[in-house]
Order: C-alpha cells, then structure tokens, then sequence
C-alpha cells in the first residue's frame, strides 16, 4: 500500500506537470496525456526494468514505444521525473530549439525516446521490430507500446497485429488507452471499433483489461501479462481511462483533447493536483 | 579511369536485381547484423539463397509494407541492419509516411532496397512502374538514394550499403540488361567517369546508362565526342564531377528511368544554376503514366530510347 501511495504521488505530480506544460506552450494535448497519467508512472516506477542513462539500443531492459505521439506531455514528464533529464526542461515543450518537441522525436536527442511518433499506427510496428530484436539476441525483458483507441482505426495497426500472432511475439505487450473519445468526438460516433476484445482475439492476441486508474489493479494485470511471455502468444491489454483524469472540467469529453488551458482554467487545475515532488521552474 | 567510348563492351545480360540478390547475400556473409524483410516477393528480389542459409535471419512480413518498414525500424535500434525488400512502389510510395517519421526523422539505419522501379518492368503496367520514387526518396533529409546501372553495380551497391551508417534506398529493375561494370570501385556519392569526352557532357543512372553508352557510341561515329558520367548516386550527388565535366563540355544531357520532375534531371540543374549555368536536356518521363509493353518498346513510346538521347545530345550542343 505504501508503494501505491508513492506512485499517487508520482502521478499527481506529473499531471500538474502536463497541464503546466500545455498551459505554457498555448498549444499540446491535456486531455489524453492525463488519462495516461497513471499508467506512464506504473510502468516507468514500478514495472519496468530500466536505465535513467539511456541507450539507444535497450539491450537488457526492457523498452517502452509510444505510437499515439501526440500524449508526449504525460511522458516527458515521466522521463524527467524518472531520471532522464532535468525536470526544469519540461519548461521549453514545443518552444523553438527545445528537445520537446510537439510529438516525440529523436532528432534533437531527448533521452528516453527511441523512434518519432505522432503520425499513427506506427508503435506498433516498431515494437515488433525491437521485441524481434531481443528474441534473435537472446534478451528476456519486455517491450510494451501504448496505441490510442482512435488510432486503431489505422489499417497498420492490424497489419501489425496479424503478423504479431503469426511470428508468435510473446516478449510484447500492447496497452490500448481506451477513452471512448477521439478527435471529432466519441469512437462511437467518428468510426465505432466494434467489438474489440473480440477484434484482438480474432487476431490471435491474448487480450486482458485493466483499469487505468486503479493502480493495484495495473500491476497485477500487467504482471499477469508478463507471465504470458514463452506462451507464443502476443498479448493487449485493453485499459479503460478518463480522458483528462484529474482535472475535473477536462473529464470524459474529447474537448480538451489537444487545447491548452488559459491562466484561470491553469489555476483552478492546479488546486485539484497536489504538488508533491516540487514543480519544475519556468524559465 | 575513364575508357575510349569504343571500348565499353557488354559480356552478358543480366538483371539488375540478380545483382542485387548476390550483393546481399554477401553483405549477409559479411555481417552477422544484416537482416532481410520482405513482403511476400521473395522470388522477384532474389533473395532466396540468403534465405536459405540464415532462415533465422529473415523476417516474412506478408503483403503489409507499412508494418514493414516500421519493423525495421525496430530492429534496427540493437544494431541490426534491416534490408527491407520489395517492388519500388510498394517501397516507397505506399509507405512513404512510414519511412518518413519512423526512418528518416527518426535516424535508422534501415536499407529499403526495391526492385521493379521504371517502365522497364514492363508488361504489369503504370500501376507498378513507379516513376516518381528518386524524388519521392531524396527529399527525405538524410535519406541516401541509389539507382545503379547493371549487375555488378547493384551487387556492390548492396554490399556499401551494408557498411553506411544512414537510411539509404536502393533502387533497381526488372529486366536484364547489359553488364559493363565489372571492374570498378563502388563508392556511394562517387560518379564515375566512364568515357572522356569534350563536346557534350551525358549524367545517366540507372539503366540509361547503358542506353548512353550507346548513343555516345553512335554520337562518336559522327564525330561528336561524349563525357559521360555514370551517375549511380543521386543523393548525395557528385557535384564536383558535374562542375568539372560541364565546364568543359559546355552542355549536359542528363538521363533516367522516371520522371522528369524531381528525378536526376532537377538534381543536376541544381548544381550548375547556382555553379555553372549550361543548356541542359532532359531523358525523361515527361509528367506521364507508363503503361504495358515490352521494355524496349517502353523507353522508345515514352522518350528514352538511344535515339532519343542522340537527339537531345545534338540539341544541347547547338543551344551553347
């Protein structure tokens, strides 16, 4: 129970690291990086084996892939307050010769980032790739990627699922955030999913479901998932989220999907997120 | 060291993809990093034998060029260099946004190596004969874009590509085609000189090049002596043997299997806009289509028959 407290912590502070770093840029998307809060401080505080001192390569740690890019304030908070750069950086997203940019990217050097994304359907490809990769090296940690729900209506993305089941790529664990919403409005209403867990399992996946905001019930699902490996199949888990958790006016709506708050909306967030590891200055 | 025109001689004809397929192979013997992907052409691309002594070193995708390329990508962060396979269209323009962002933006050395590009593919028609792929590619910052002329080049092609730390495409054909390059040394973003030559410069890649061969053979007969340049590189281009042979030959006609638009043709009119302005001809696609038939008689419909070089030689010597 300590540990979960602890990582509550994490996850208030990276919230108000986000809507900080939305506020001050004028511009990025709050609503999808909130609601990935808590499962960006689980994995990179809790599940992951990892090093602070990144390598490009990841070999003997396990590697986590962003594919819906455009949630890149929920992990450049989780990079910094994890080690991988100073926290006071989260002050220059999306300014000029910043290495935050809008979407992720490797070509200003941001540690912790191993391939670009923002365009989608692509993490998932990606992940195959360097999961592949540690298979043929003999390498036993895992490599996790994080899809948007929109983003599965992608055609890549089941082009990677299907190859995924066929090569039995048992070493990957896909996490779908699954908000309901997307940028036009619900799933429901731009292009409905169907029948997910029933979409994934057709594709050969082991398919499990969490709640993205219950952070026991993420380790231990997670963890399930992990035992999966050297089973022979790939496996997804479907995580239900708020969009916009933890500030209450950006909850379950996709209005705030990519719109900064002003000064006042700012203030009265910061009231709902306790400060718990010190705010990182803005210079 | 450039030859007499003359004395340019073909041995036998061979696919520039059989090049391929054996420069791969030793690129495999070579580093135990190289990797092959391919979406469901194994046969086309010619990789067959690598596939049968390093099983575990090749990776089917199926026909899902996107999730190829972003594979490759992945594979690539530990140090393994993916060669990723498959006809030019499907290489490039299908997923053109994947190797954008998850390649060239994202600095992986993932060799996208693609066969049946131009209109020599022939009989399968303008929906394969991708004729827009070099300018597609070399817009791509960083990308390094090949398109070698025979066999023996494609086969060294694969081969450098293996030791160049960069996302590179490697362009080449269907049909077989003269070989003449036997003896030379590969190195990427070096022209070589084939033949000396004073009074109009010709810069061909790719197939043209023998086609050029060719038609400064003919030219020489009337007199007319050609510098030519095989130009296998396009990105990053020779620009110091543009400079050097335009200065002396006061014109250029530059030739290529694509279209006229962002192919060579543009990348060399670069050069010698802001270098050394000269009248420039183009062999190319002029904003067209391909469509089915035999090579030959592809490249004659569509302007890039050796007559048609000749022509256009003859036209930008009497526009200095």
């Amino acid at each position: 129970m300590i540990e979960i407290a602890k990582l509550q912590q994490i996850a208030s502070q990276v919230r108000r690291d986000i809507v900080r770093q939305v506020g001050a840029a004028k511009s990025g998307h709050p609503g999808g990086s909130l609601g990935c809060a808590d499962l960006f401080t689980v994995l990179y505080f809790h599940i992951m084996e990892h090093q602070p001192n990144f390598s490009m390569s990841g070999k003997g740690e396990d590697m986590f892939f962003l594919s819906n890019g455009h949630i890149s304030p929920v992990w450049y908070s989780t990079l910094a307050r994890a080690g991988y750069f100073e926290v006071d950086e989260l002050s220059t997203f999306r300014q000029l010769n910043s290495r935050l940019q809008g979407h992720p990217a490797t070509h200003e050097g941001l540690p912790g980032i191993r391939v670009a994304s923002g365009s989608l359907g692509q993490g998932l490809s990606v992940a195959i790739g360097a999961a592949l990769a540690k298979k043929m090296d003999g390498d036993d940690k895992h490599v996790f990627t994080l899809m948007g729900d929109g983003e599965l209506q992608e055609g890549q993305i089941w082009e990677a699922a299907m190859f995924a089941a066929h090569n039995k790529v048992d070493n990957l664990i896909g996490i779908v955030d699954w908000n309901g919403q997307q940028i036009d409005g619900s799933n429901d209403d731009v292009l409905s999913l169907g029948d997910l867990v029933g979409k994934w399992e057709t594709f050969g996946w082991k398919v499990m479901q969490m709640d993205g905001h219950n952070m026991s019930d993420m380790i231990s699902t997670i963890n399930l998932a992990k035992e999966e490996k050297g089973k022979g199949v790939p496996t997804v888990i479907l995580m239900k989220t708020v969009m916009g958790q933890g500030v209450d006016y950006m909850m379950g709506t996709h209005a705030w999907h990519g719109k900064a708050p002003n000064e006042e909306q700012i203030a009265t967030a910061m009231n709902q997120l306790e400060e718990t590891l010190g705010d990182y200055k803005i210079s | 060291m450039p030859k007499n025109i003359n004395d340019i001689t073909y041995t036998e004809k061979k696919a520039t993809r059989d090049g391929f397929g054996a420069g791969f192979f030793e690129a495999g013997e070579k580093n135990p990093n190289v990797i092959a992907l391919c979406a469901d052409l194994v046969g086309s691309l010619k990789i067959q034998p690598f596939i049968d002594k390093y099983p575990e070193r090749f990776i089917q995708v199926g026909i899902a060029e996107a999730n190829m390329i972003g594979i490759s990508a992945g594979l690539s962060l530990n140090g393994k260099i993916p060669y990723a396979t498959t006809f030019a269209n499907f290489a490039t323009g299908r997923v053109y946004d994947q190797i954008r962002q998850s390649v060239a933006y994202s600095h992986k050395n993932v060799k996208i190596c693609a066969s049946h590009a131009g209109l020599t593919l022939g009989e399968d028609g303008a929906t394969h004969q991708i004729l827009e792929d070099i300018g597609m590619m070399k817009m791509l910052p960083g990308f390094t874009v090949i398109n070698p002329c025979d066999y023996h080049q494609t086969k060294a092609a694969a081969i450098a590509i293996a030791q160049h730390d960069g996302p590179v495409y490697l362009r080449f054909g269907r049909p077989s085609w003269p070989m003449f390059m036997e003896d030379q040394e590969f190195v990427i973003g070096k022209a070589i000189h084939l033949a000396e030559g004073a009074d109009v410069s010709i810069i061909a890649t790719g197939h043209m090049v023998w086609s050029s061969v060719e038609a400064a053979q003919a030219l020489a007969k009337e007199g007319i002596s050609v510098d030519l340049i095989n130009m296998h590189t396009i990105k990053p281009l020779d620009e110091e043997a543009i400079i050097k042979s335009v200065a002396k030959t006061k014109c250029v006609v530059t030739a290529e299997e694509h279209q006229r638009n962002g192919g060579l043709g543009d990348s060399v009119a670069q050069v010698l806009s802001q270098h050394h302005p000269a009248p420039q001809e183009y062999i190319a696609v002029n904003d067209s289509f391909g469509e089915s038939g035999k090579p030959a008689q592809l490249l004659e419909k569509y302007g890039l028959g050796v007559s048609h070089i000749i022509a256009a030689a003859k036209k930008a010597i009497s526009r200095k």
